[in-house]
């Protein structure tokens, strides 16, 4: 695929982000936009999946440890065919298999329930062990916070995965600044991530613009020539990007558009769109 | 009579692993640096690379073992019941128990009679705290018989088990050659007319002790052993409740939230029945040769016998 596609497909996946946050009147889409770009790359262009089949032994798996931002995970799913885009606007509601955080139980696909922060790693690691140990070629990937990394179960799975060697895992790091209370490094800074993962043995790869689909594609490319350990990618995002209002602003993180807010929102992202048919 | 052959559960928990293992190459075994300890190391002997070692990191520990098990892996996550129930609580209630995932948890040293380490080390909550987690079943085993029949049977369900063990060496009581594990099944040992002592893990025997003493006063008490704590078998609670009219509860776990809190919520809504729950008495503990614990908190045999009378 195209970086261009992969662009306008993030677009997209950006505006039923957006919708399904809207229709459920709470949810984190703060988050949801900073890792929108790398959603599409894993699942348009990195991964080794089939939604038709996705309890596939053999397939790649993706755990979302930062599971607050399950808005642009389902609405990648539902881009890449896992069930209908329609849905996204029961997100959050009684019933529906949209919960507010990732349940695998409730959505085949998920390849882990998660939303306690910090858990997701750990069994991201498991799974590359298994893997290991069947001699499986799969490949592991996992997304985590900035903030989240403050969970000290972050840096016990570290230890483990560097340790062992998982060069079948790759974990990588949202780093948009922000959290619930604030700036990351005003609240508590777990700063610099990338020294810590490359003290637990990871081969580290920083992407000084995570919102870039080329720079994804490079970084991703760089991880595939790793051998021996595992690989973290702590790419430098921007917290709601590509909605205006939203961009870096903390307040962000967890709370839903009004009516107007959701039509600039949309009316942002539409000339998104248009700039990128352009192309 | 011959001397009472004495094995510790943990003991039990090892050797089965280590036959479930050769049985089945889906079965892992996790530890957090204590191989030793929580006897795993039989198993770790046989099969290292099914042996994971995550260090001092129960946490972690219990995620592992949830990523594995996404893979079709069985893994029994090893510790002692407090690091595992306790420390690791929050992992087992998302990770493990609210995607159902099949994880079993193989925790050691749960107890006063952990002994001389003392308080901190002794888990007399960890019953409690996952009967809270819907789905979670939990299996205490009574001697080194049911204990290795619990492991195997664990293998079998498909979801997550908590699996409580002991430290001390204690008697093989189950040693009726037709004797049968079945998930969920109490176990009457005795028959009795007028109370029914209800019992898990090593306060079985003593259980089976004080009814001894209480015959001899003329006093005719059932036993039951439940090594299923969840899900009870309230059929056979209920019917020995309304059977005998008095029930006794006796465990070496706090009277609150464990066996005598299960037994209790059961028989409140189905058979309403003056209930005494023995037990650790909302309590720490203390450091001491577990037998001597055992004794100062009343959970030995005479100790059974004594709040027993003293309740009558």
């Amino acid at each position: 695929m195209t970086i261009l596609e992969l662009q306008k497909i993030a677009n997209e996946v950006r505006k039923s982000i957006v919708t399904a946050v809207y229709s459920a009147k709470s949810g984190h889409p703060g988050g949801s936009l900073s890792a929108a770009d790398l959603f599409t790359y894993l699942y348009f262009e990195e991964m080794n999946i089939d939604p038709k089949n996705p309890a596939d032994p053999d397939r790649d798996r993706f755990v979302l440890s930062k599971g607050h931002t399950a808005p642009g995970y389902y609405s990648v799913m539902a881009h890449r065919g896992y069930f209908p885009v329609a849905d996204m606007v029961t997100l959050r509601h009684v019933g529906s298999h949209l919960q507010g955080h990732p349940c695998m139980q409730h959505l085949p696909g998920v390849d882990m329930s998660s939303g306690s922060l910090g858990q997701g790693i750990s069994a991201a690691v498991g799974m590359a062990v298994a893997g290991k140990l069947d001699g499986k070629s799969y490949h592991v990937y996992t997304l985590l916070g900035d903030g989240e990394t403050q969970e000290g179960q972050v840096w016990e799975a570290a230890m483990l995965a560097g340790h062992r060697k998982l060069d079948n895992l790759t974990v990588i790091v949202d780093n948009n600044g922000l959290q619930i209370d604030g700036r990351v490094a005003d609240v508590c800074s777990p700063y610099p991530i990338d020294k810590k993962f490359e003290a637990f043995n990871f081969h580290v790869i920083n992407v000084a613009d995570g919102n870039d689909m080329e720079q994804l594609a490079a970084a991703f490319a760089e991880a595939k020539t790793v051998k021996g350990q595992p690989v973290a990618i702590i790419m430098k995002t921007v917290k709601g990007k590509g909605v205006s209002f939203m961009e870096d602003q903390a307040s962000w993180h967890g709370s839903a558009p009004n009516d107007e807010q959701y039509a600039i929102a949309m009316a942002d992202l539409e000339k998104v769109g248009e700039a990128l048919c352009q192309k | 009579m011959s001397e009472v052959k004495k094995i510790a559960t943990r003991e039990s928990y090892g050797n089965a692993l280590a036959e479930l293992g050769a049985q089945h190459d889906n079965v892992v075994v996790l530890d957090a640096d204590l191989a030793g300890a929580t006897k795993t190391s039989v198993f770790k002997k046989a099969f290292p690379e099914r042996h994971i070692d995550c260090g001092i990191a129960e946490g972690n520990m219990m995620g592992v073992a949830a990523g594995l098990a996404t893979t079709g892996k069985v893994p029994f996550a090893s510790t002692f019941a407090m690091f595992a129930s306790g420390r690791a609580f929050e992992q087992i209630r998302n990770s493990i128990g609210y995607p159902h995932l099949n994880v079993k948890i193989g925790a050691t040293h749960a107890g006063i009679s952990v002994g001389e380490d003392g308080a901190t080390h002794q888990c007399n909550e960890d019953i409690a705290l996952m009967r809270t987690i819907p789905g979670m079943t939990i299996i205490n085993p009574s001697d080194d018989v049911e204990a290795k029949a619990a492991v195997k049977a664990a293998y079998e369900i498909d979801g997550p088990v908590y699996l409580r063990f002991g430290r001390l060496a204690v008697p093989v009581i189950n040693t009726d050659p037709d004797y049968k594990f079945e998930v969920g099944k109490g176990v009457t040992l005795r028959d009795g007319s007028d109370l029914t002592i209800i019992a898990t893990g090593l306060c079985v025997n003593s259980a089976l002790e004080a009814a001894e003493m209480l015959a001899k006063d003329g006093v005719s008490a059932k036993v039951i052993n439940i090594h299923t704590i969840k899900p009870l078998d309230e059929e056979l609670v209920v019917e020995a409740a309304k059977a005998t009219g008095k029930v006794v509860t006796v465990e070496e776990h706090s009277v609150i939230g464990g066996l005598g809190g299960a037994v209790c919520e059961t028989l409140s809504a189905k058979a309403p029945t003056p209930v005494l729950r023995i037990g650790v008495q909302d309590t720490f503990g203390e450091s001491g040769p577990a037998a001597a614990l055992l004794t100062k908190y009343k959970l030995d045999g005479a100790g059974v016998y004594e709040q027993i009378k003293a309740w009558l």
